[in-house]
């Protein structure tokens, strides 16, 4: 009884920080492929990398977190869902490396070869996370073909990596990566000035009926292709949820068009971690299902830790959470100023 | 070769490149953060000079121990699920710890002390850089915690097809972590030590910026000398643990063969693994290493002979990197006196051999690093947690040879390039030498 309210804690929290983490580096891989098409110089190029300079690794902690709290929490869901999605990782996990050095290394040399090269690793390095995570969340949502036996603890895997893309991962996939176009598009609007800023409104104003039009498909999809719906069917307060993110998407296109960018921001904030959080939800309390037997799903209660380790990271998790996110916050509104180009220019410290 | 042999390369692969950068971060945080107080402190602006250019230096080699360290996280699921899954309800907690505890700390001030120069004041951009030094130090407390427990498994029980934790206190002192710590965090601020004298060395060579490098030189001398020692003590009480806990790794590191009481130590040996025995054994300090194992000169250590063939690791690349480490050591201790006597002397610009040994020193504290881990790791095996778990059960099985081949080739050529261009800038900049106009710096830092 005591382990099961530890258990559906940790499974909350688990989804929480999935949910911040897409919403927190959503912007920053969001903003790195549309930086391609939002930036007409280079000058501009280097505006929109600085607009996310001082926060993309406090961002990328949240996966770290993520990670280690599915680890902590889940150690068989975190053994079975990285070692079953190997090859889909390592991608995710070369595309993070090159991103996280090509902000660092893009500005320490000067030349265009050198700089467009950077230009083109962070265009594909911020793409390909936002199409993976889509895809590996797709296929979570659907479940992975696994066959489990829990008692005599042996785990099998029947898929590939081809088996990953299948229409249903594929469209989660571009659900997350127009998520993160508008998202992305939206911070460099109110994080930088004058064209460029406008550039960028624009830009997301545009690919906002693209996204909308995705994002029914998806839930109309979602419907035939997984279980998400029964939960919802069973207790209809849940939702709340996908209202939220339904909700939230609308009122950013309304924001948007009569002028209310940083309300249009944190609409989208919104919409992208309801959209995390409707899919969670719909899978309580699975973890990952299995999509050739029910047997064999990764449920909270049969992939967690002891009583005794969920405890202590629950006042781990009490303590050090919201301190997290109080000096986050603090950072976040000492850079709150919109970057210029003299910003830029000016700075020998600025990427 | 199989999924198993391929992990483990690729486990080493990525963990001594994550450990290139790692300890450099250890130590020139607090180096860094050190100068940057006395700038606020005395107003002086070489402190400031100082602060700037050592810290470009530091961010981009913190780049590649950032982007190194996700590989890290993911890895023990990806190739280690048994691992992960047998041992997840122990190890998994310090990771998720030290994201939330020091990981956060680290990034969100380390943006701060980038792009905050103009934005907070002196001293809270001097604050941030040590919340920095002290988020990196405490990463590592608490991943050497979860190193330890693999070397030296307390606090848990067997139930339930997997190792249980019962009690978190004896992990977090469990002692054989806490002197890897202290050992490891100390061998970090060598490196940054040595790294620090290397370059201003190459200055003082050339006549650059002699006050500013003089200075550099001055503070790092000090902090490696004390560095140098307490790494070396604390070796010896690391050894100690090792005895103590693990007589296979003992016997493997000094080469013994043969259980005996009063054993001595021989400083030329040669071991020969095949006939298991030593090939050379000269200049013998008869009851050496009983007195250091065990601090009793008729101590009894055991020897390789009678520990079961299958439960040995490979004696050779552990002696071999343990004496070379030793050896390193003693020379860092040694070098760093010769430093803070000649820099106290005051006239460090005209010891030009001296100087330049130290330019060629720089790698040297690196290499020692790498070889205490290939002591640590591969002097463990063929456990993955020491008496608990064999390394050859805690392969992922759904993983395939394949797959693991063609992430290690991906690993390897995408670390050789990235490291290259690394070490590349590294020189780049630490030649450039330190901006000697910042009036516009100290001009934006007014406006705060
Ligand atoms: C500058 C680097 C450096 C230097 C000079 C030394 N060490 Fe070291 N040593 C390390 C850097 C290091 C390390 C990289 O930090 C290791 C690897 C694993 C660990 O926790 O620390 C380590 C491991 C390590 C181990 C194995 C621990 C284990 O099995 O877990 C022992 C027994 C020693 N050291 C002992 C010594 C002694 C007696 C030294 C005498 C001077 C010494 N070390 C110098
Ligand atoms: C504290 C963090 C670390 C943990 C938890 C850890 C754990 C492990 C694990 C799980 C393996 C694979 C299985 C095995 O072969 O034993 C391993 C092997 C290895 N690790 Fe570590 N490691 C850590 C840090 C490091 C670092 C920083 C280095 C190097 C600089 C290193 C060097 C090695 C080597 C060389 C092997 C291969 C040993 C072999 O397979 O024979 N480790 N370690
Ligand atoms: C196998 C175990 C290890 C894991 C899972 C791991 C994980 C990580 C991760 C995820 C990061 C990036 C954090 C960020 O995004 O800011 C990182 C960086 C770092 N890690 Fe590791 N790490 C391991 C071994 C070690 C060891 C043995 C030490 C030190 C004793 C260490 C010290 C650091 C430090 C100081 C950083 C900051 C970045 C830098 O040094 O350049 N790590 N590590």
């Amino acid at each position: 009884m005591e382990l099961s309210i530890f258990q559906i804690t940790w499974f909350i929290l688990w989804g929480f920080l999935w949910g911040v983490y897409f919403m927190l580096d959503g912007f920053v891989l969001g903003l790195g492929f549309m930086s391609r098409f939002l930036a007409k110089n280079d000058t501009e190029k280097r505006v929109l990398i600085n607009t996310v300079g001082p926060v993309w690794d406090g961002n990328e902690v949240w996966l770290v977190t993520a990670g280690g709290a599915t680890f902590a929490a889940f150690p068989t869901t975190y053994a079975l869902m990285f070692s079953n999605l190997y090859t889909a990782l390592l991608l995710l996990l070369f595309a993070l490396i090159v991103r996280g050095v090509s902000f660092e290394f893009r500005g320490k040399i000067d030349g265009a070869p050198w700089r467009a090269g950077w230009d083109t690793a962070i265009t594909i390095s911020s793409f390909l996370p936002a199409l993976l995570f889509g895809v590996a969340f797709g296929n979570i949502f659907e479940g992975i073909p696994m066959r489990n036996d829990f008692t005599t603890a042996t785990f099998a895997y029947e898929g590939g990596l081809l088996s990953l893309l299948n229409p249903y991962g594929l469209l989660t996939g571009v659900l997350f990566v127009m998520l993160f176009a508008v998202h992305g598009s939206l911070y460099a609007a109110i994080k930088t000035t004058g064209e460029l800023s406008d550039r960028a409104a624009a830009m997301a104003s545009r690919l906002w009926l693209p996204l909308l039009v995705v994002a029914v498909a998806f839930l109309a999809y979602t419907y035939p292709a997984t279980k998400l719906y029964d939960n919802y069917l069973n207790s209809a307060a849940l939702l709340a949820i996908p209202l939220i993110a339904v909700g939230s998407l609308l009122m950013l296109k309304v924001s948007a068009s009569t002028g209310r960018l940083h309300r249009a921001f944190t609409f989208s904030c919104l919409t992208i971690a309801f959209v995390c959080f409707t899919g969670v939800a719909g899978l309580f309390p699975n973890l990952i299902p299995s999509s050739i037997d029910a047997g064999s799903n990764l449920t909270i209660y049969n992939s967690s830790s002891s009583l005794y380790t969920l405890r202590i990271m629950t006042v781990v998790a009490l303590i050090f959470v919201p301190i997290v996110i109080a000096y986050k916050i603090w950072v976040y509104r000492i850079f709150r100023s919109r970057i210029t180009n003299e910003d830029v220019l000016g700075d020998s410290e600025a990427y | 070769m199989d999924a198993l042999m391929l992990s483990r390369i690729q486990f080493a692969v990525t963990c001594m490149f994550h450990f290139i950068f790692v300890p450099l971060t250890l130590g020139i945080s607090v180096m860094i953060a050190w100068m940057e107080t006395r700038y606020v402190m005395t107003g002086d602006e070489m402190w400031l000079r100082m602060t700037k250019f050592w810290g470009k230096l530091f961010l981009i080699n913190f780049a590649l121990g950032v982007v190194t360290g996700i590989t890290m996280e993911f890895q023990f699921g990806m190739n280690w699920a048994e691992y992960s899954r047998y041992v997840g309800d122990i190890f998994g907690a310090p990771l998720a710890i030290e994201a939330t505890v020091a990981f956060f700390l680290e990034s969100v001030f380390i943006g701060l002390w980038i792009f905050g120069w103009n934005k907070v004041s002196k001293r809270v951009h001097a604050i941030s850089i040590w919340l920095v030094a002290i988020a990196t130090n405490l990463s590592g407390l608490v991943i050497l915690l979860a190193n330890g427990w693999m070397q030296h498994p307390v606090g848990f029980v067997l139930r339930n097809n997997r190792a249980e934790m019962v009690d978190f206190l004896a992990v977090l002192t469990n002692p054989y972590g806490l002197i890897k710590f202290g050992h490891q965090l100390l061998s970090g601020y060598t490196v940054a030590a040595f790294f620090v004298m290397g370059i201003s060395a190459w200055h003082l060579l050339r006549k650059n910026e002699i006050d500013l490098f003089k200075r550099s030189f001055r503070q790092a001398a000090i902090f490696g000398l004390v560095a140098a020692i307490l790494v070396a003590l604390l070796g010896d009480m690391h050894s100690v643990e090792v005895a103590r806990t693990q007589p296979a790794k003992f016997a493997a590191m000094e080469s013994i063969w043969e259980t005996k009481k009063g054993v001595g130590m021989n400083l030329l040996l040669l071991p020969d693994v095949t006939a298991e025995c030593n090939l050379v054994e000269k200049f013998c300090v008869p009851n050496m290493i009983s007195m250091l194992a065990f601090h009793d000169p008729n101590a009894e250590i055991k020897g390789l002979k009678d520990i079961p063939k299958d439960e040995r690791p490979p004696v050779l690349p552990v002696f071999a990197s343990f004496r070379t480490m030793v050896g390193l050591g003693t020379f860092f201790i040694l070098a760093s006196l010769l430093a803070v006597f000649l820099s106290f002397k005051g006239n460090i610009e005209s010891q030009r051999l001296f100087l330049k040994l130290l330019v060629f020193s720089i790698p040297l504290p690196y290499i020692a690093n790498q070889l205490g881990w290939v002591v640590a790791e591969v002097g463990r095996q063929p456990w993955i947690v020491y008496g608990v778990l064999k390394t050859s059960d805690a392969v992922s099985r759904n993983v395939s040879g394949i797959q693991v081949a063609v992430s290690l080739a991906g690993f390897t050529l995408l670390y050789t390039t990235l490291g290259i261009i690394d070490i590349y800038l590294l020189f780049k900049y630490a030649r450039k030498g330190p901006e000697t106009d910042i009036s516009e710096l100290i001009h934006l830092q007014g406006r705060a």
